[in-house]
């Protein structure tokens, strides 16, 4: 029987969690932060609550991200934390319970090269790439390396998206469509927008593969409001600042899933 | 590249087919950017392209650039400084165009864009300071609020220019993140316009980024080269042996030399800051040391290390601190129609005090590199016509200057 390929991993994780408790958790992590000895034992930890692991690869200047996400990389770099480490960790780890996915920017992946880095994820057992300055029509030469290995280039959408449009970044995604919930950089937002739903419905209905909510999630009750307008929900800043703070990440997110049954 | 590419690219170049389409200029350039500017972006080029073809737009352009900006600018020649260098040497004197510097071009015209496309506030971010009070300036004129970002590095290194961003009334933000300087400045320029990409315009101030910006810059900028070259012909009766320009992000240069590129007797020379050693960090020579990739919205070269992490940069002159270029610049080394090469801040700083001496012109730190670089190139081949872009003027340097040229703080007694 053909193996199934990374990406629809990352498909099927979703689709599972969505079916069997309402929405998909999708931790983000800055990779080797605050830490780097503790990089795969945290992976591992999240691994038994997530359901899909969202990995970032530190970037000098990442101009999508917030505040938290800044310092978080910041301090990954100063410790030595690049791509190359990151992919060494991850196939000396092997295949983890929930699928890991990797967020970088695209300057650290063209360093490494398209068809360099693709043999290297998928021997590091990842199922696929977000990467937030790479849109669509400049895609063509990294998605044909990912393609080339079954890895997956994840699409964004934002609520400014017209309707052709998401049309087309649906039907090219792999693995999952991130759907940017707020304006702005990541780490913003404290309750979700009135129209969040809506929105979120909106995509659902363009997309043949799970939609998956980002950019400020950071409570149980914005969990909640989410389930049945998402298939997964990606808790990013909130995440880190747990572990900036030294507290355990298993246990914030535990409690994001609490009381929904 | 072999030189059959290289001709066919220049070729191309020459005839206005870069950027094409999807924003390249032959394998640079592209836009690179977060799914939440797309529309902003789309937007923005079909407004550039409907006023960058508009008599109405370019009728109006003109009037404020002549009777608000003073232009043309003067082409002056320097007789001191070019019997010291044992050469003809003319100065296009952007120093002279309101606020002190060659930013305002761009800034007059952008600031004139937004309006038209209906923006309620316009950012954008500062180095030497000079594109900021260039953008406070146009915003005053043309009634729009004005948000400037400026890394905290260069607040305190650029404070006279920090204080008029203030009297023209505009708002600065000292940037603490990153390496608080331009680069951090335009990486936070772009998270407050992601945050806003419908009511804010971006009014970024170089020849680099995403599609269109490279290309709208080019434009508004080449009036310097326009002009420069008629006045050239006016005052000497030919064209000059070769073009020299300061490169930090490139607009000045980019400005300077378009509008050559098609006379192949004009030699161009781009002068990157070689700042204080050829070490990573020491310099800003991204041209002379850089490798291809991609930052701020474009792929072109860049200071980076062997895990693609952006590089921090040195110069004594803020408005060259940077570890990317235009992406029309990496093509016009790639293929060999302009010579990149770098000065030293020393070597700035010798050029500043001749011409100071010399002239009683002020130059800025940025454009003494131009300047070193032209006087290098002018003992290596005697007796040439030599014209060098003055992008701008010294007075913003003053609190550098009174640092790193003893006595320049103390008043001297004749």
């Amino acid at each position: 029987m053909a193996q199934i390929q990374p990406h629809e991993r990352v498909t099927a994780a979703i689709r599972n969690a969505a079916n069997s408790h309402g929405i998909a958790l999708i931790p983000f992590v800055t990779a080797g932060y605050p830490e780097r000895s503790a990089f795969i034992p945290t992976l591992r930890a999240l691994a038994e609550v997530a359901d899909v692991i969202e990995v970032g690869v530190p970037f000098s200047d990442p101009m999508a991200d917030g505040v938290t996400i800044q310092r978080a990389s910041r301090a990954a770099i100063a410790s030595g934390v690049s791509l190359r480490w990151i992919l060494a960790e991850l196939q000396k780890a092997g295949e983890l319970p929930a699928p890991v996915v990797l967020m970088s920017y695209l300057n650290p992946l063209l360093a490494l090269g398209g068809e360099r880095l693709a043999d290297a994820a998928r021997a590091a057992h990842v199922g696929g790439f977000i990467v937030p300055d790479l849109p669509l029509e400049e895609a063509g030469d990294l998605g044909m390396h990912l393609d080339a290995r079954g890895l997956g280039l994840v699409q964004l959408v934002t609520p400014a998206t017209p309707e052709a449009r998401v049309r087309r970044l649906c039907a090219a995604s792999r693995g999952f469509v991130y759907a940017v919930t707020s304006r702005g950089v990541t780490g913003g937002a404290r309750a979700l927008p009135a129209d969040v739903p809506a929105y979120l419905d909106r995509v659902r209905a363009l997309s043949p593969l799970p939609v998956c909510a980002g950019f400020g999630v950071r409570s149980a009750e914005q969990v909640r409001a989410l389930g049945g307008h998402a298939d997964g929900v990606i808790v990013g800043s909130a995440l880190v600042e747990e572990l900036e703070a030294r507290r355990d990440p298993v246990a914030f997110l535990e409690a994001l899933r609490s009381r929904r049954h | 590249m072999d030189s059959q590419q290289a001709a066919a690219l220049l070729q191309r170049l020459l005839q206005g087919e870069f950027p094409d389409a999807r924003g390249r200029f032959g394998p640079f350039g592209g836009r690179y950017a977060p799914e939440t500017l797309m529309p902003a972006l789309e937007r923005l080029e079909a407004g550039v392209r409907s006023c960058l073809g508009d008599a109405q737009f370019a009728a109006e352009l003109g009037r404020e650039l002549r009777d608000w900006v003073g232009r043309p600018t003067p082409l002056t020649p320097v007789r001191h400084l070019g019997r010291s260098w044992g050469a003809e040497v003319y100065l296009k004197r952007e120093d002279l165009a309101h606020t002190g510097a060659h930013k305002i071009n761009n800034a007059l015209g952008q600031a004139l864009l937004a309006r038209r496309l209906g923006a309620a506030r316009v950012i954008a971010e500062t180095g030497a300071g000079q594109h900021g009070v260039a953008t406070a300036a146009a915003c005053a004129r043309v009634g729009l609020p004005c948000t400037v970002y400026m890394g905290a590095v260069d607040v305190k290194r650029q404070a006279p220019n920090v204080e008029r961003m203030h009297q023209l009334g505009a708002r600065v933000v000292p940037v603490e993140s990153g390496d608080r300087t331009l680069r951090a400045a335009i990486d936070e320029a772009f998270r407050d316009w992601v945050a806003d990409p419908e009511g804010a315009y971006y009014l970024l101030g170089s020849a680099v980024g995403p599609h269109p910006y490279p290309w709208l810059v080019r434009e508004l900028q080449s009036v310097i080269g326009r002009e420069a070259r008629a006045q050239f012909i006016e005052l000497t009766g030919g064209l000059p042996d070769i073009a020299v320009a300061c490169v930090g992000g490139g607009s000045n240069a980019i400005g300077l030399f378009h509008p050559f590129l098609a006379d192949a007797a004009v030699k161009l020379m781009g002068v990157e800051a070689g700042g204080r050693g050829s070490g990573l960090g020491e310099h800003s020579a991204t041209i002379g040391r850089g490798k291809p990739g991609v930052l701020h919205g474009s792929y072109s070269l860049l200071l980076q290390d062997g895990d693609g992490q952006v590089q921090e940069t040195h110069s004594v002159s803020a408005g060259l601190d940077y570890p990317g270029v235009g992406p029309e610049h990496a093509l016009l080394q790639a293929i060999g129609r302009v010579d990149y090469v770098s000065a030293t801040d020393d070597e700035a700083l010798d050029a500043l005090r001749e011409c100071c001496a010399a002239e009683g012109i002020l130059p800025a730190l940025e454009s003494s590199h131009a300047l070193a670089g032209a006087r290098r190139w002018a003992r290596e081949h005697p007796g040439r016509r030599i014209l060098v872009g003055l992008s701008g003027r010294g007075d913003k340097d003053m609190p550098t200057l009174s640092q790193a040229i003893p006595g320049a703080a103390t008043p001297s007694h004749h």
